[in-house]
């Protein structure tokens, strides 16, 4: 009855081997991340890039310390595990929470206000901004020709996108377009300098291994004018909430990872790199660093973030001029 | 102290008593709480991921729903089978701790897998011995003693092997006593696991499995085989105790007297015998083959 098993688990098996491959180095460095990180805030989580004992240059994956060059093999490997399950296990794990988080989102940006825009929604591979981009600017403003690029570095995101677009009004419509790239370097032949209106990136940024680099990139596409818009897991500051959620997302999403998708070390990163991700004014300052102009460095009306539900996630803007 | 000042610290001493609660199996707690982390959330073995009460209640909800809705998730199957295992697992550990053999098995520690079992060797062995018997058994079955989901829920690393040990040894129990694959053998030997072992999981499987049974087959199943599973299941020796890969030669029948088990009524085998036998006998030849080019 249970023979069946390895034939369904492959591509768990062989991420959880790849995972399982760092777990030596993370506990050499186990007392490295205690002390670097103790009081409230990071000693400096936006330098996630530290010389390691054998001067190779290392970064965060979730908790786990590895070599900067394997972060991106990892990721990969977590999110082809997770792409066929990945919209079902985003509404179990937030309780649905998610789709009104990124409506929030695409609200705030009214796209197709000012007329057609070209948009690229980076990391987005299953497509839901993209296609509430485009749903927005058709219901509001009876606007057919907004376009969203569609970019992911995962080519089974992609093809979930794709899929889930299939079934929608934008398929094979030139207002959608889907390509598989690094947000940190994006090839200029592809993605032209001063091209896009409005660049998003929606719970994206934190599992990219230099977040500058992404940065620089969005600055590079965006046309003067052009709007950075960044949705992201972010900081808690109540205590309270920040416990109840600590304890969610430690007990219960890895629980949900291993039922729902057979696979609690994906989940288990996913929680963990929410954490190491930099809080709201370090993350507000990349955005400035990069060239942006941002709102003054507080939350909410004329800040440079907003928080969605205390701190779980956080809208970041920031406009090329 | 101003009041506000008492209730912040009220609530950061509340936040960290429930932190310390926190499991956090292959992670590290949330490194902003600079506490240290209790020595219970060390994984024990590898593989194992502890969880405190609150989670493993949540996971065996999770499993047993999961486990019904989709049978083929084996992963959701073993992990109810762990978190359940908690009361029966020190007896079988004992009773193997009664038995000189146990005893040697729990030194020992032997695995079953395509890798720790020699199929080639045991071809070769005379027919009407385990070994044979064991390798026929697979060929007629067509399934192969790869490894069975680890253990993982279980937090002693003993008792986890007990419980690794107990789902490496089914197919053991299936060539002993003679049932093929399908369905409602299966459940049979579920039923006769529950007798012999008193795993709650075994019980489970057998209580919710014959659901999804035609009714004709279930009839057959309560009408024969199931009075066989319990009877001699439950006067048969804890077969938790004994340690097949040293049993390679032993004859079958002896085995199975000595064992205290009877023939089941005729199961419904979906390969002829006489097509395994052939198949075996091409096998032994080939292995032969291979034996005498090694020494020549």
């Amino acid at each position: 009855m249970h023979r069946s098993l390895r034939q369904l688990r492959p591509l768990v098996s062989s991420s959880k081997s790849r995972l399982c491959s760092v777990s030596a180095v993370r506990h050499n460095h186990q007392d490295a991340q205690t002390t670097a990180s103790t009081s409230a805030g990071h000693a400096n989580p936006a330098a996630n890039v530290n010389s390691g004992e054998q001067g190779s240059r290392v970064t965060h994956f979730g908790f786990k310390t590895v070599p900067e060059e394997q972060k991106e093999n990892l990721v990969r490997n977590v999110f082809e595990s997770v792409a066929s399950s990945y919209d079902v296990m985003n509404d179990a794990m937030s309780l649905g929470v998610h789709r009104l988080w990124k409506d929030d989102f695409v609200a705030r940006l009214k796209p197709g206000a000012r007329g057609p825009m070209r948009c690229i929604d980076v990391a987005g591979g299953t497509g839901d901004i993209a296609l509430r981009i485009l749903d927005f600017a058709r219901e509001k403003y009876a606007d057919r020709e907004t376009s969203v690029d569609v970019v992911d570095i995962n080519a089974e995101m992609l093809k979930e996108g794709y899929k889930r677009f299939k079934k929608t009004m934008y398929h094979n419509t030139p207002q959608v377009a889907f390509k598989q790239a690094n947000a940190q370097a994006m090839p200029e032949s592809e993605f032209p300098s001063n091209t896009y209106d409005l660049y998003t990136i929606a719970f994206g940024i934190r599992n990219c291994t230099s977040i500058p680099d992404v940065l620089k990139e969005a600055y590079r596409v965006l046309k003067p004018g052009g709007t950075f818009a960044c949705l992201e897991f972010s900081r808690v500051n109540n205590p309270l909430l920040s416990t109840l959620y600590d304890q969610y997302s430690f007990s219960i999403i890895p629980l949900l990872g291993t039922i729902l998708a057979g696979d609690r070390e994906s989940y288990q990163y996913l929680v963990e790199s929410i954490r190491k991700f930099p809080p709201q004014p370090e993350f507000a300052k990349m955005i400035a660093d990069a060239g942006f102009t941002t709102g003054a460095m507080h939350e909410g009306k004329g800040g440079a973030w907003t928080d969605l539900w205390g701190g779980i996630a956080s809208i970041h803007t920031g406009v090329k001029i | 102290m101003s009041l506000t000042s008492a209730s912040l610290r009220a609530t950061q001493h509340a936040s960290r008593r429930l932190g310390a609660l926190a499991p956090v199996s292959h992670a590290l707690s949330p490194p902003h709480r600079g506490q240290k982390r209790s020595l219970n959330t060390q994984p024990a073995y590898e593989g194992h991921v502890p969880l405190n009460w609150f989670e493993a209640g949540f996971l065996t909800v999770g499993s047993a729903l999961m486990a019904l809705a989709n049978p083929r998730r084996g992963d959701m199957v073993a992990a109810l089978g762990d978190l359940t295992s908690g009361p029966v697992l020190p007896r079988l550990r004992d009773a193997m701790l009664e038995s000189a053999e146990g005893r040697q098995i729990l030194k020992d520690r032997p695995r079953v897998n395509s890798h720790t079992v020699d199929m080639d060797k045991l071809a070769l062995l005379p027919e009407g011995t385990f070994g044979n018997a064991y390798v026929t058994w697979l060929e007629r079955c067509g399934v192969t003693p790869d490894t069975r989901e680890p253990v993982h829920y279980v937090d002693d690393p003993e008792l986890a092997y007990v419980m690794q040990r107990y789902r490496e040894c089914h197919d053991f129990y299936h060539c002993i006593c003679g049932l093929p694959v399908n369905v409602e053998s299966e459940l049979a030997l579920k039923f006769f696991e529950f007798a012999n072992l008193g795993l709650p999981m075994a019980g489970f499987a057998a209580a919710f499995g014959h659901l999804r049974l035609t009714h004709a087959k279930r009839e057959r199943l309560f009408r024969e085989f199931v009075p066989w599973a319990i009877k001699c299941g439950s006067s048969a020796q804890s077969l938790i105790t004994v340690y097949w890969e040293k049993r390679w030669e032993q004859n079958v029948d002896e085995m199975k007297k000595e064992f205290g088990i009877w023939d089941p009524p005729e199961p419904r085998w979906s390969r002829p015998l006489s097509e395994a036998k052939a198949a075996a006998a091409k096998r032994q030849k080939a292995a032969e083959a291979r034996l005498q080019e090694a020494s020549s």
